[in-house]
Parts: C-alpha cells; sequence; structure tokens
C-alpha cells in the first residue's frame, strides 16, 4: 500500500512535526503504537505493544531509552498531510533525548495520565518544550481506567499550561478512543515548518545510530534547502565531507527515498562508522555552495555520576573495554577512563547520566557482552580547591587529594517533587535530612503540590528515590535537573581491613553523614566476609580518625572430623574445589575477601529503575 | 542414603592394575579392610554404605555377601600375584558384630586362606554395643581378632535419641569391659561431639563413661552433616539446629583436655591412644600412603599409586563376581601431584607431622608464616600441628598447597 506519506518534497505548508512528551509510564509509546495503526503504516497483524521500543532492555523493562521517530499519513478535510511523530523516553536520566526531540518539532503532545495527574517529568518535560516555544497539545491519557479522574486533572493542566480545562484532549491509548480527534487537532495546532527552500542545505542532526550492517544512520530534519542521494555533504562543525549513499525516511521501517525537503524529518548513511563523526547536533550542508552559518547546536549531555565496572574475572578486561567501546558507539553520554584499584584490580571509571543509566549500561554489559561485573558505589564529581591553589576535579573517591583542602564544590541539582498534600510534612523531613534547601511549594490541586529544593546531587544518587517513594507510599515522582556547584563540607571516609584501606569502599560523604555510612558499611562488611584464621579489624576513618569499628571474630574449627580410607579421594576433590573458590577470592592485604561480598556491599543502594 | 562414590576411570573388569602400582608391593605394610554393608536400622547422620533388611529384602543377605567376598579375595591374591600377609585387618561397616562371632570367624577363616596374616598382626572389628555380648567377645578373640572398636557415640540418652542410636547409655562401657574381660588388650571407643542438643554436661559425662570403661583408645568425631542424610533433611527443615562450629571447637578442646589429663595423647587430628601399641595400625596406614586392599561393597583400595572402589550395591557385588568380573566401579591412577597433595592432607593431620620437603619452595614459607601465626611448630625436619592449628587443619593444608 502506498501513501501520501510515502514519496517526500512534500510542501512544508502540509508538514507537522511534533513529539510526544510526559512523564515515564503515561503512555506515550502506546498512544504511538495507536497512532501508527490509525495512519495505516502498520498493519493490525504487524503490530505489537510499544511497537517502537525495538531494544530488548526497552521491550524488557516496559520503557523508552531512545526517542524514535515516525513519517505518517494523515488526512484532514480531505486534504493529506504529513505528520513526523517522536515518541520520546520519560525517564530523567533521558532528559536529553527529549531535548533532540523537541529541536526537530514545532509541537508537542504533553500526554497525562488521568488517574495520576501531572507528576515531576511532566513539568519538566513541558517547561522544555515551552522554552523551544513549542504549540503545546494538551490531553489526558487512560481515560478508560476506572480510577481516571480527567476533570480534576484537566483543571491541573489548565492552571499549569493557562488554558481552558475543555481545551484539554481525552484519550485512551489502549483503546484508541480520540486518537483521530488528536491527530486532527495537531494539523490544526501545530504550525508547518518554515525554511527557505531556494537557500543551501541546512539540517540538524538529532541522532545517531550505529547499525552493525548499514554503519552510522544520521537522523536529521532539513531546515532550509534540500538534502539528495549521492551529494556529497558536510558536517559544519569539523568540515569533514561525506558522499551520501541513502537518504530515507522512517514510517515505521526505513524506506530509502529521492530526497528531503524544508521541514521533512528523515536519515541519512554516508558509510562512516564512527557516530562521532556524524555528531548529534551538528549541522549538515551541501559541500559545494554550502551554508555559512550553522544551525543552534545542543549542548552536550555530560555525564552526572561515575562509577568504577571491574569485571570479576581479571582476565575479561580487554572484552570489558571492547564491550564499552560498542555501547558508546550508541551513546555518546557514556564515558570511560582505565583505572586500577587495589582491591578490584583492573577496570573502568564510568560516567553515566544518572542511576538508571548505569543500571542499564551494566545490564547491558552483563547480557549482551556475557560480562560478569562488579560495579563501584556511584559518586558525582567534586571540585577540590587546595589552598595553595591547584585544583584537582575528583571522579574517583580515592583520587581524593590528602592535604590542606581550602574549598570543596558539589553538583547540586534543581529538584521537583509532586506528591499528594498528606506527604508535605514527610518529604520536607527527608529532604532536609539530605542537605536540601525549600525553594518553593505549589498547589497543583486541592490536594496535590509540588515542591521545589536545591539539593546535591551526591544526595540524590544515594538512596534519596527509594526513600521518597517509601515515605510516600510511592505516591511521590521525583525529577531534577542540574543547577552548577555549591560549597559543602565534604570528607572522604576510608574503610580500613586489618588496618588496610580498602579503595573501593571509600566514598565521599558529608561531615554529617560521615559516622552513619562508616558504622553501616562496617556492619555490613561483617556480615559478608568470612571468619578468617585470624580476626580480622574493620574500621570506618576520615584520615586517620577512626569513626566506627568492628571486628569479623577469628575462625575457631576448619578440619572435617573423619578421614577413613574411603575419604581420601572425596577430601582431596574437595581441596581442589575449595582451592578454585580461592581464585575467586580477592586478598585485601591477607585478607581473602570473597567476589559476592564485594557485590553485596556495594550494591545495597541498588539503582532503581523506574520513576 | 549411602553418599555417591567418587568420579573416576572406569576399573578393568578383570581387576588388573598396572604394572607400575605392583612393584614395590610387600615392601610396604599392607592392609585389608572387610566392608560388611548391613545394618538394623540407619542412624539418621549416617551415609555409609550400609542397608537395612527391609531395603535388601532377598537381593542380598550375608550369606551371598560372604560368597562375594571370598570371590573378592580369590581376585586380589591372584591380581596381586604372590598372595600378601596382611600386617593389618579391620572389619569395618555397617555393623559387623551382626554376623555375630560365627560370621566373623568366616571372614576371618577366609582371609587367612587366600593371604594369610603377617606375624603380629592387627586385627579390628567394629561393632555396635547393642549386637554384643560376652559371648560374642569370646568367639571373635578365638577366631583371631585382637583389637574391638564400639561405637559409643554418647552417654547421654537425650543426645543418642537425636542421633537414632538404639543402645541404652550404659551399654557401651560395659561392652568395652566385657571385651576387655574376653582378653581385649586394645578395645576403642568412638564418640560424636556438637549433636545438637548436647550440653557441655553432656560432653563431660559421656568422657567421664569412656574413662570409666578402661579403653586404651578413643576416636571423637565432631558431628558432620552429610548431604542427604535424615540429619540432613530434619536441620534443612528447621526441626533441629546445624552445630556450630565455635561450640564444636570448644567440645573438640573439651575432649582433648579430658583425654590428655587421663594419659591419652593424640596422634590424628581425631584419635587418642594411650600408647604407641594402643594406635589403630591399620588407620595409621591408610594416612601414611601404605597399600591396602578394601573388599566388600563401597570399598575402597589403594595399591601403589592407584586408588579404586567398588560398586556399592550388595546384589550387584555379589553378582558381578559370581560372573566372574571384578566389582571395582572405578578408579584414578594419581600422579606425582596427586600423590603429594594427598600427603600434605593426610600427614599434616598426624601428631608425627609433615616432613617439609613434601612441600614446595612456596609451601615452605608459607609453613613459616604459620608457625608464625600459631598454627604450626617446627618439630626436627617436620611441621606439627599446634593445638589452635588442629581445629583448623584443612586452612592450614590449603595454605600450604598451590
Ligand atoms: N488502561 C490503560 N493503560 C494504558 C494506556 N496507555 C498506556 N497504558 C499502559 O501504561 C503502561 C505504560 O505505557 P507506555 O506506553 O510504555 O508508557 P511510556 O510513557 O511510553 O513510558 P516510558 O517510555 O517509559 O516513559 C503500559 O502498561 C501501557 O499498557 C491507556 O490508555 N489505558
Ligand atoms: C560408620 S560407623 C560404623 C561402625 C558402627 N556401625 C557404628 O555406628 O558404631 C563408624 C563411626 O563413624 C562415626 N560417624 C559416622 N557418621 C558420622 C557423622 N556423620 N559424623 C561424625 N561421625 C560419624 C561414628 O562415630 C561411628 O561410630
Ligand atoms: S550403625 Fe553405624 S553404620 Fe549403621 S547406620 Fe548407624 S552409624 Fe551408620
Ligand atoms: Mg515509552
Amino acid at each position: 500500500m502506498t501513501t501520501f506519506a510515502d514519496t517526500t518534497f512534500t510542501p512544508p505548508e502540509l508538514i507537522r512535526n511534533f513529539c510526544i512528551i510526559a512523564h515515564i509510564d503515561h503512555g506515550k509509546s502506546t498512544l504511538a503504537d495507536r497512532m501508527l495503526q490509525i495512519t495505516g503504516v502498520v498493519e493490525a497483524r504487524a503490530m505489537r505493544a510499544q511497537y517502537l521500543d525495538r531494544m530488548d532492555i526497552e521491550r524488557e523493562r516496559g520503557i523508552t531509552i531512545k526517542a524514535q521517530n515516525v513519517r505518517l499519513p494523515w488526512q484532514v478535510d480531505g486534504q493529506d498531510h504529513v505528520l513526523h511523530m517522536i515518541d520520546t523516553p520519560g525517564h530523567v536520566d533521558f532528559t536529553y533525548e527529549v531535548s533532540r526531540a523537541l529541536e526537530a518539532c514545532e509541537g508537542a503532545v504533553l500526554l497525562v495520565d488521568a488517574a495520576q495527574g501531572i507528576e515531576a517529568q511532566t513539568l519538566a518535560n513541558l517547561y522544555l518544550a515551552m522554552e523551544n516555544e513549542l504549540t503545546i497539545i494538551p490531553v489526558l491519557n487512560k481515560i478508560d481506567l476506572p480510577a481516571a479522574d480527567p476533570d480534576k486533572y484537566a483543571k491541573e493542566i489548565a492552571h499549569i499550561i493557562g488554558c481552558e480545562p475543555e481545551e484539554v484532549l481525552r484519550v485512551s491509548a489502549k483503546t484508541g478512543l480520540g486518537v483521530g480527534e488528536l491527530l486532527d487537532e495537531v494539523v490544526k495546532k501545530v504550525p508547518a515548518p518554515v525554511g527557505e527552500a531556494d537557500s543551501p542545505a541546512r539540517a540538524m542532526i538529532f541522532d545517531s545510530v550505529y547499525d552493525t550492517y548499514r554503519g552510522v544512520v544520521t537522523y536529521i530534519r532539513v531546515v532550509d534547502g534540500k538534502i539528495t542521494p549521492r551529494e556529497r555533504i558536510k558536517m559544519m562543525s569539523t568540515g569533514a565531507t561525506h558522499e551520501i549513499l541513502e537518504v530515507g525516511i522512517v514510517s515505521p521501517e526505513p524506506k530509502p527515498s529521492r530526497g528531503l525537503g524544508v521541514g521533512e524529518v528523515g536519515y541519512l548513511i554516508t558509510g562512516v562508522k564512527d557516530v562521532r563523526q556524524s555528531k548529534v547536533g551538528d549541522t549538515v550542508t551541501s559541500e559545494k555552495k554550502g551554508a555559512s552559518e550553522p544551525l543552534a547546536g545542543y549542548r552536550e549531555p555530560r555525564p552526572m555520576v561515575y562509577s568504577g565496572l571491574y569485571p570479576v574475572d581479571g582476565s575479561d578486561y580487554p572484552e570489558l573495554r571492547e564491550a564499552l567501546e560498542k555501547l558508546q558507539l550508541n551513546d555518546a553520554a557514556l564515558t570511560f577512563e582505565p583505572e586500577t584499584s587495589a582491591a578490584l584490580g583492573f577496570g573502568f571509571r564510568c560516567g553515566f547520566l544518572g542511576l538508571l543509566h548505569l543500571e542499564i549500561t551494566r545490564d547491558r554489559l552483563e547480557r549482551e557482552y556475557g560480562l560478569d561485573l562488579i560495579s563501584t558505589a556511584p559518586n558525582v564529581v567534586y571540585r577540590v580547591i587546595m589552598e595553595d591553589g591547584t585544583e584537582h576535579v575528583v571522579t574517583n573517591p580515592s583520587d581524593w587529594p590528602e592535604g590542606k583542602r581550602a574549598e570543596v564544590y558539589e553538583p547540586v541539582t534543581k529538584c521537583t517533587i509532586i506528591a499528594p498534600s498528606d506527604y508535605i510534612g514527610a518529604i520536607m523531613e527527608l529532604c532536609q535530612a539530605k542537605r536540601g534547601q525549600l525553594g518553593g511549594m505549589d498547589y497543583l490541586s486541592e490536594d496535590r503540590v509540588e515542591l521545589r529544593y536545591t539539593m546535591p546531587l551526591g544526595e540524590i544518587i544515594f538512596d534519596f528515590f527509594d526513600s521518597l517513594k517509601s515515605r510516600t507510599r510511592g505516591y511521590a515522582s521525583l525529577d531534577y535537573e542540574e543547577a552548577g556547584e555549591a560549597e559543602a563540607d565534604l570528607v572522604k571516609v576510608d574503610i580500613l581491613l586489618q588496618g588496610e584501606a580498602v579503595d573501593a569502599f571509600s566514598a565521599i560523604v558529608h561531615k554529617d553523614h560521615a559516622y552513619g555510612y562508616g558504622t553501616r558499611m562496617a556492619t555490613k562488611l561483617r556480615e559478608l566476609i568470612p571468619r578468617q584464621q585470624f580476626e580480622v579489624p574493620i574500621q570506618a576513618a576520615i584520615g586517620s580518625r577512626v569513626i566506627a569499628r568492628e571486628t569479623i571474630r577469628a575462625i575457631r574449627k576448619d578440619v572435617l572430623a573423619k578421614c577413613y580410607g574411603g575419604d581420601i579421594t572425596r577430601k582431596r576433590k574437595l581441596l581442589e574445589k575449595q582451592k578454585e573458590g580461592k581464585k575467586r577470592m580477592k586478598m585485601v592485604g591477607r585478607v581473602e575477601v570473597p567476589q559476592e561480598a564485594f557485590v553485596a556491599a556495594l550494591s545495597t543502594e541498588e539503582p532503581k529503575g523506574k520513576k | 542414603m549411602p553418599s555417591a562414590l567418587p568420579e573416576g576411570e572406569p576399573a578393568p573388569a578383570d581387576g588388573s592394575l598396572p604394572a607400575s602400582s605392583l612393584s614395590g608391593l610387600g615392601s610396604r605394610p599392607f592392609g585389608i579392610y572387610v566392608h560388611v554393608p548391613f545394618c538394623a536400622t540407619r542412624c539418621g547422620y549416617c551415609d555409609f554404605n550400609t542397608y537395612t533388611p527391609g531395603e535388601l529384602g532377598s537381593s542380598a543377605s550375608p550369606e551371598s555377601w560372604l560368597e562375594g567376598l571370598r570371590r573378592e579375595l580369590d581376585l586380589a591374591a591372584s591380581v596381586l600375584g604372590t598372595p600378601v600377609p596382611a600386617s593389618t585387618v579391620f572389619v569395618g561397616g555397617g555393623t559387623p558384630s551382626l554376623l555375630g562371632a560365627a560370621g566373623l570367624t568366616d571372614v576371618l577363616d577366609a582371609i587367612y586362606q587366600s593371604f594369610g596374616l603377617a606375624p603380629g598382626a592387627e586385627v579390628t572389628t567394629e561393632s555396635n554395643p547393642e549386637s554384643t555380648s560376652p559371648e560374642f567377645f569370646a568367639g571373635i578373640r578365638d577366631a583371631g581378632y585382637t583389637r574391638v572398636s564400639l561405637g559409643m557415640q554418647s552417654a547421654a540418652r537425650h543426645v543418642l535419641a537425636v542421633l537414632d542410636r538404639k543402645h541404652t547409655p550404659g551399654r557401651p562401657v560395659d561392652a568395652a569391659r566385657e571385651a576387655r574381660a574376653a582378653g581385649f588388650e586394645h578395645v576403642n571407643l568412638d564418640l560424636i561431639y556438637g549433636t545438637p542438643g548436647e550440653r557441655p554436661s553432656d560432653l563431660a559425662a559421656s568422657l567421664d563413661a569412656v574413662l570409666e570403661a578402661g579403653v586404651d583408645h578413643v576416636s571423637a568425631y565432631a558431628l558432620i552433616v552429610e548431604d542427604g542424610t535424615g540429619l540432613a533433611r530434619r536441620i534443612r527443615r528447621g526441626d533441629l539446629p546445624m552445630p556450630d562450629d565455635d561450640v564444636l571447637a570448644s567440645s573438640y578442646e573439651m575432649v582433648d583436655s579430658a583425654l590428655s589429663g587421663a594419659g591419652f595423647s593424640w596422634y590424628e587430628v581425631s584419635n587418642w591412644a594411650t600408647s604407641v601399641e594402643a594406635q589403630c595400625r591399620h588407620n595409621v596406614l591408610y594416612w601414611k600412603g601404605a597399600d591396602w586392599w578394601g573388599f566388600g561393597p563401597g570399598a575402597h583400595s589403594h595399591v601403589g599409586g592407584v586408588r579404586f572402589w567398588n560398586v556399592k550395591h550388595p546384589a550387584r557385588y555379589s553378582s558381578l563376581l559370581a560372573e566372574g568380573h571384578s566389582p571395582a566401579a572405578g578408579r584414578e591412577v594419581l600422579s606425582e601431584e596427586d600423590r603429594r597433595v594427598e600427603r600434605v592432607l593426610l600427614e599434616l593431620r598426624l601428631a608425627e607431622g609433615l616432613p617439609l620437603d613434601v612441600l614446595d619452595e612456596a609451601g615452605r614459607e608459607e609453613a613459616k608464616r604459620a608457625v608464625a601465626d600459631g598454627l604450626l611448630e617446627p618439630l626436627d625436619d617436620r611441621c606439627v600441628l599446634t593445638d589452635r592449628g588442629r581445629l583448623l587443619a584443612d586452612a592450614v593444608v590449603r595454605r600450604l598447597l598451590p
């Protein structure tokens, strides 16, 4: 079946570019499914839930990680139109995917779960869209749910974006109810793209993906001029030139086309093998008679959270490096540097956008690359200025500079918490304990509030979200964004076994939390480390000052009582097995620490997936 | 449930052994072990290869077993070439005393006929106290047995109950006295300590009873919770607590101090004797890598660096032999390093200690550190476990080996 959308160079006035934005799980990808269906680009028998969540990890966890764009045909009043729709992720770690998508659009469907109302990422994504001056189409989803309260939440939305509650559309992405009307509204409300058809080509790269079969696939939105196959193009940031091998559209599978004109969204392939040669935010122009002014680019995503990744089996180190390199091809936000830990051996200090990003990366390394990994407790980046004026940027607690520190800075965030007003007290108490400063509070409706805090990122990545959820019985949602840095009274807590510091357990914490961290780790390690032939003192210390202490008592018995003639073979084999087991032990001084103890000690603050 | 046999290579059907293992045969002590795979009931902690009449039905009996044993004795004599007189014999079980004095006499007669005994041979039989009597002891003494080992386990009624032992608390001591009265100079009592519910006072009472019995040898074993046993199931279900290692360590210390105070010396981690003559020479032969042939279902043998073991079920054992086949189920030919490892793990358990030259360079260095840690003591060119080291013997072995 061919449709109006199959051929490109559609007149811009018939094109609408929009994205779907929302809090996590409010139904963006399900709504996208219905759009794929009613526009006929995916046949009923080929349909599956969250069609655009293509990665295994997305399907398994039921969340979107990468934004996906699709070109759709849609008729309004007998007039054919082309819609470019982008489904975006809702999780805070992947906000940069949303910002990129917004750059390629004139409008945004703001989707809100009619049983939940506005949540923290609803606001965060709404504000991003407003900054980009996008037309917002407010929509309540899941109106089929018995718990849905569309009237209440239409008011909340109207209040926030300044429209009438009646203007808020109501759909069910599950049943498809109202989805056709929503697409009509998109055509009516979202402005058509504008651009100079006769000017030199300018196209914005909003995504760049490595594909084993096709090399790097670059997703672009054409602003001026046109992009056609076989022409030579130039990347404006580097001046590098490439020949275009293929230009196409996504609907929802890639389809080669004659080219792309003003306002159109699609992909190009040049045969480059490294996504860094086709950078997100760069402007593509023609090699000959190209444009002189690039489009405004994006800010590159910067890692916010660091963790050391170590192979359990030291000989897997080269495989880990290779796997990280491969993942990085598709993940500009992932960074890694080799590092060595006395306790864990050779590994990498990796930078992530957040805890979910860390967890997903680790998960993929283990499953897709068959690696068995230990990850150290996540930490943020600190800036330390010494009394002699030298500055240190610390991404690994064991690099904390000794000596006289004048000032220590830590990253802070602006965070938004939305919850039923009953929990205000509990939330404030928690935020205060986490060194948060209240910036403001607003009622979204009679019984729901939005609290704004400035809070150190280091506190958020610790166990903040879990504590927040448990104190609000799961009703609170959280969003945060970077907000520079602030000076803080931070110390490094070392954990010592038999007097030797175990680098993997060192942490940078606020002075007031040092004792708590030290006691917790010491107690945990006492439980996790098996008794040795000698007594093992465990200490937590700040510099040379011991703040907590535990002792692992010496083991008293390790001998099998009986050894008759028939036991000898059995005993030798048991010994061989124990010796194998010993090889998996890490020696910290003379103390044998099982790998599992490291994993367990470091993973209690297990990053949690869903927000 | 009897525990599984080790994994090894298949053993030849004719029972033959590599020529290398036979060289020097007879220049080392040669022992004979006979396994009697019968018990009246099964104790909950025991994973030995033994069967109750109910389990066997008509598939095997003491008669079919004895017939098999005679055939295996002939087979062994022909495999080994010139018959080697045995310097020790140990009839163990299971419950050898279930065979009665007549049955045990038949066993020894069969050994006389096929192998013969070296002058001054030690001939031991294990016995369960409840199936012994003055007549029984007189009978086996006449047959030529020189040593009796009795499974006492404990003097506390509630401990015996947890262990499923059927004898009354006083019976083992009486049996030991009867054995001595029948002329047995060497009598052993087996103890198990650390049974769930055993209090220090229970163990003290058991030790008093042992000393009162006037025996010259004691074996005391920490209760091992073997996989697949009724005891393991009861612990898993939470009906009984798992023996605690610290309690086992204290119990061991109690045993050791009571026995040393009464003139016993340890000569192996779990064995004490009143003199060198009172030691069990047969067991020492296991620990020093000598040769022995184990007869009977599931019995293990060692001849010149080859270990082999028989099929476990008595019916299969007898039928293989009846068909003219070896009853061996598998074997392993030890490498030089295997033999060295075994020497370390066996000889370190002896009061005599381990010759340092058995260790490699790194092992000797580690031995020095273990001395510094108070686990080993140097003695001429040997190293011997200290009191604390005895309780950590397996850990020390792991340190001394690569
Ligand atoms: N009852 C009902 N359930 C819905 C509706 N829309 C979505 N859901 C369910 O809500 C859950 C989340 O849907 P998704 O489409 O994956 O949500 P999302 O917004 O794409 O989530 P992220 O991409 O992770 O941010 C799924 O279990 C959907 O089946 C709806 O209209 N009605
Ligand atoms: C296997 S029995 C055979 C002799 C005899 N049937 C008896 O029970 O006395 C030999 C000795 O091994 C010891 N024993 C058996 N199973 C044991 C276990 N699970 N833990 C510790 N000792 C055990 C007992 O002390 C027992 O006396
Ligand atoms: S009597 Fe001895 S061999 Fe028989 S089951 Fe009990 S402990 Fe095991
Ligand atoms: Mg989604």
